[in-house]
């Protein structure tokens, strides 16, 4: 079949990315989610939290998700459930799969990629033991309790503190079981403080930086684990090690945005964030292949992850009416001192709305640092920042007009420390 | 009362359960593992190897040799993957050099076909990858590779359909004789036979003892494993080894048949038989090894690592002997063991037959096995048939390695099918990707508790005790 617009996952970015395409004009849309509903990873995420930006109020997970599931049903766009994308080409041309239609070949005009993230296994991090039943994911845990309603463990010790992490320690604690502790090996969360204050310090749950797990013990199911002081080089320090007895490990240690599809379009991935190189439009490397979300860097609020894909279906909709811009004109955004990443990285002013909300990540915990935009000498950009954290994403605005005044072929976004 | 009873459903023991199989006998195989291929089968190297290694005159050159030969109608009839991908023994030196002479020289006394030595610029003109300082190579076009425990589990599902009875979850506990029978008591009752065959891989020293045969000791050694991504699966695609030292066979780095990389194994002694834990410095060593001759790895794209324990005999060499009337021990088959089982197999068979066992062929003998063909190697008209019979087909629950539904059920209903996730897992590699499970685990469960209709707190990742939940939430 051929479409205007296929979206690949029909999560909050696949969600808001179709929405705003239909606003834009553009009305055969399909979406082609993997689950049995739409909503993606929300609809597990039933602590509340999300929409504090978009809708300025406390929502839960499926809450959030739900207001979008409305609005595409209110629109009438198309989807399918149940449905894996099993190849998607260059050219736009996409190999689904689902009990009900069995294999679905369509030719998209556009596609925009939301196909979110994964976790970071257990296998990723090669920790050394044996390997029993009782190692989870967060998320993996947190699908079992809160869509099955089965607890996958009584005594809990969770390795990194990532915001699923720690939900989970809320979680299982609520649910009755002993987190005893959770370890980070670095020596600041990759969650969010918020999580931190509310998941762990609410119910005294002890987290312990620059430590991590050295060892799964127990042949059938987890008995313990050991876990170990770190130095500065992320090395365990010999004669700090420490047995913890517990059934269960859950792993928050990191999410991968899920390029499989991606590397087969030959779209080019960032190494930095492990998702496609975008422009101003959310536009990848690949002509009319555009990405929002998770897919392109993981974000940890779902708020920016709906302001990018409005972006995307904005941009995948100007694409499709033949009102885009596709010459030279612009110039790449680059990581600075202090930055990890920028996203976009890549700027056509002429494409541009009204203004561009630039994500970025920075490589360490500072304090009291400028957060500084520069065009070559040029200042375009200064705002201070009191503490910056990785865990914490960055965003600065730009508005149209700056944007279109840059002379140099590269926008840098860097810390500079405050002269004192 | 059995005509055979087999202890162990490891390669060795299914290899010969399946022998036993072409006869009209009855066999019993009793396994304390919940699945096939659960201990030392399902954790190693998986090479089918050319014959070069292993001493002229050992049981281990002659069933090595043979065993080779007999690999690729095996796995024809049985439906099991293997590649004939040929291997490289490396030199980076003058003594490495000489080293493989010996091997080329023993491997002709051996018989083994198609061997060569070749220079450095045939090395890397075959292999990118090795690394710069090589030498030479010996290069053995009939080295092969294999997934040995679907082979297992093939020979155990046709020896099945050949009317082999399987008692899995089932631990031998004292073997006797009352007269002329073997009184076997298990966990789960007494068993009786006539004959009877020790393949108990780590525990075969046990068994000996049980039946009085000459004292022999299984000294386990660990081998630590990494493997890796597939989208690295490519950076060799012969396996590789390092001339042998005494310790063994240094570390190798191989593709698998299923298109991955692994690097490994160490080799460590050990004082226990059931420790299949890894260790940092083992998975260092094996890394370590593995960038000795190979360029481009980078633990990034690990994506699980293992132990598997060698059952090693302390006499240096398989132990196939007769150590009561009317029993056969098949021990300390190490490597090459998972290449000289299959021909291990009809050998001991004539053992049992010199020692009186009748052997009859059987007339209805069911030679060949279809395995479960993954929706996603089907072609596009077997697809579309099998979807238009079951829509499970079109729904994919391991999003790493596009298995279906359809697949896994397939697996569970076959026979000696899967009971557990691992067991889902070794048949049709649900799990197996670079997600490990992550995003389809929750969803084996579920089916698994269906298929077998058991509460989803009963599915276990593999044997007794590694429970997945433990209850329900409040």
């Amino acid at each position: 079949m051929k479409r205007d617009l296929v979206i690949i996952g029909g999560g909050p970015a696949g969600l808001a990315a179709a929405i705003e395409a239909k606003k834009n004009g553009i009305d055969d849309i399909l979406i082609l989610e993997r689950d049995k509903r739409l909503g993606g990873i929300l609809q597990q995420c039933i602590h509340n939290g999300f929409g504090l930006h978009i809708f300025k109020e406390q929502l839960t997970g499926p809450e959030y998700a739900q207001r979008f599931i409305d609005e595409v049903e209110r629109l009438g766009i198309e989807y399918k459930l149940d449905t894996m994308v099993l190849h998607l080409s260059e050219n736009k041309h996409i190999t689904a799969l689902n009990p009900k239609d069995g294999i679905i070949e369509i030719d998209a005009k556009a596609v925009i990629l939301a196909m979110g993230c994964r976790e970071r296994t257990r296998g990723a991090l090669n920790i050394p033991g044996s390997r029993p039943a009782g190692v989870f994911t967060a998320g993996a845990a947190q699908r079992f309790v809160n869509m099955e309603g089965y607890m996958v463990g009584k005594k809990v010790v969770i390795l990194g503190s990532g915001d699923i992490g720690l939900i989970m320690a809320r979680r299982m604690t609520l649910e009755g079981a002993e987190v005893k502790m959770v370890v980070e090996l670095m020596p600041y969360s990759n969650g969010l403080k918020r999580n931190i204050v509310q998941c762990l310090e609410d119910f005294d749950i002890p987290l312990l930086f620059n430590h991590t797990v050295i060892k799964i013990h127990g042949r059938e199911r987890v008995e313990g684990v050991t876990i170990a002081a770190v130095d500065e080089n992320r090395r365990p320090i010999e004669g700090t090690e420490q047995y913890v007895e517990c059934d269960t490990l859950l792993l928050s240690v990191g999410l991968i945005p899920e390029n499989e599809l991606s590397r087969e379009a030959n779209i080019k991935i960032n190494p930095v964030t492990s998702g496609a190189y975008v422009n101003e439009l959310m536009e990848t490397s690949v002509d009319g292949i555009f990405a929002c979300g998770n897919v392109v860097h993981v974000h940890d609020l779902v708020d920016y992850v709906t302001e990018e894909s409005y972006l995307a279906g904005y941009g995948a909709a100007k694409y499709i009416k033949g009102e885009y811009f596709k010459d030279e004109t612009g110039f790449n955004t680059k990581a600075g001192f202090g930055i990890r990443y920028v996203v976009p990285n890549r700027i056509n002013p002429k494409n541009v709305k009204d203004r561009v909300n630039f994500y970025m990540r920075v490589n360490d915990v500072y304090h009291n640092v400028d957060l500084v935009v520069k065009d070559g000498d040029r200042i375009v950009y200064k705002a201070r920042r009191n503490h910056v954290s990785p865990g914490e994403m960055e965003n600065v605005k730009l508005s149209k007009e700056v944007l279109e005044k840059v002379e140099g072929s590269e926008l840098v976004f860097a810390l500079e420390e405050v002269a004192k | 009362m059995y005509d055979v009873a087999v202890i162990g459903a490891g390669i060795v023991g299914t290899s010969i359960a399946r022998e036993l199989s072409r006869y009209d006998l009855s066999v019993v195989v009793i396994e304390k593992s919940s699945d096939i291929a659960n201990g030392s089968t399902k954790a190693n190297s998986g090479i089918v190897h050319a014959g070069y290694d292993a001493k002229e005159g050992t049981l281990k050159a002659k069933f090595n040799v043979l065993g080779s030969e007999m690999y690729e109608g095996i796995c024809k009839e049985l439906d099991v993957p293997y590649k004939r991908n040929g291997s490289l023994v490396l030199a980076f030196n003058d003594d490495d050099l000489r080293h493989i002479e010996i091997l080329y020289k023993r491997g002709l006394t051996n018989g083994v076909r198609e061997l060569e030595i070749i220079d450095k610029n045939k090395v890397l003109s075959l292999e990118p990858n090795i690394q710069d300082d090589v030498v030479g190579a010996l290069y053995a076009k009939t080295g092969a590779i294999v997934s040995p425990f679907e082979l297992a589990i093939a020979l155990a599902e046709n020896a099945n359909q050949n009317g082999v009875e399987f008692m899995l979850s089932t631990e031998v506990i004292k073997v006797y004789k009352e007269k002329d029978v073997f009184i076997i008591e298990t966990s789960k009752g007494v068993v009786q036979s006539r004959y009877l065959v020790n393949a108990a891989g780590l525990f075969a020293d046990d068994i000996n003892d049980m039946l009085g045969g000459e004292r022999f000791r299984i000294i386990p050694r660990r081998g630590e494993y990494c493997l890796f991504d597939k989208a690295v699966g490519g950076i060799v695609t012969r396996t590789i080894f390092q001339t042998p030292t005494n310790k063994g066979k240094g570390i190798l780095v191989s593709p698998t048949v299923h298109g991955n990389l692994f690097v490994g194994p160490n080799a460590v002694e050990m004082d226990r038989k059931d420790d299949v834990s890894t260790t940092k410095e083992g998975l260092d060593e094996v890394l370590r090894g593995g960038s000795r001759s190979v360029k481009g790895l980078n633990p990034r794209d690990i994506i699980t690592s293992f132990t598997g324990i060698r059952a090693t005999p302390d006499t240096g060499d398989f132990v196939i002997n007769i150590p009561t009337k009317n029993a056969v021990n098949a021990a300390g088959i190490e490597s090459p063991g998972l290449t000289a089982s299959v021909a291990i197999a009809p050998y001991v068979v004539s053992l049992l037959e010199e020692q009186g066992l009748r052997l009859i062929k059987k007339e209805n003998f069911i030679a060949t096995r279809q395995n479960t063909k993954l929706f996603i190697n089907m072609s596009e008209d077997e697809k579309k048939e099998v979807l238009s019979k079951n829509p499970m087909y079109g729904r994919i629950i391991c999003r790493c390695e596009h298995i279906t539904e359809g697949d896994i059920v397939s697996a569970i209903r076959r026979p000696l099918g899967a009971r557990s996730v691992d067991g889902v897992k070794r048949r049709v590699r649900a799990g197996m990707g670079r997600c490990q499970g992550g995003f389809c685990m929750p969803r084996v469960v579920e089916i698994l508790a269906r298929e077998l209709n058991i509460p989803l707190t009963e599915v276990k990742k593999s044997d007794e005790g590694s429970f997945i939940l433990t209850g329900k939430t409040k």
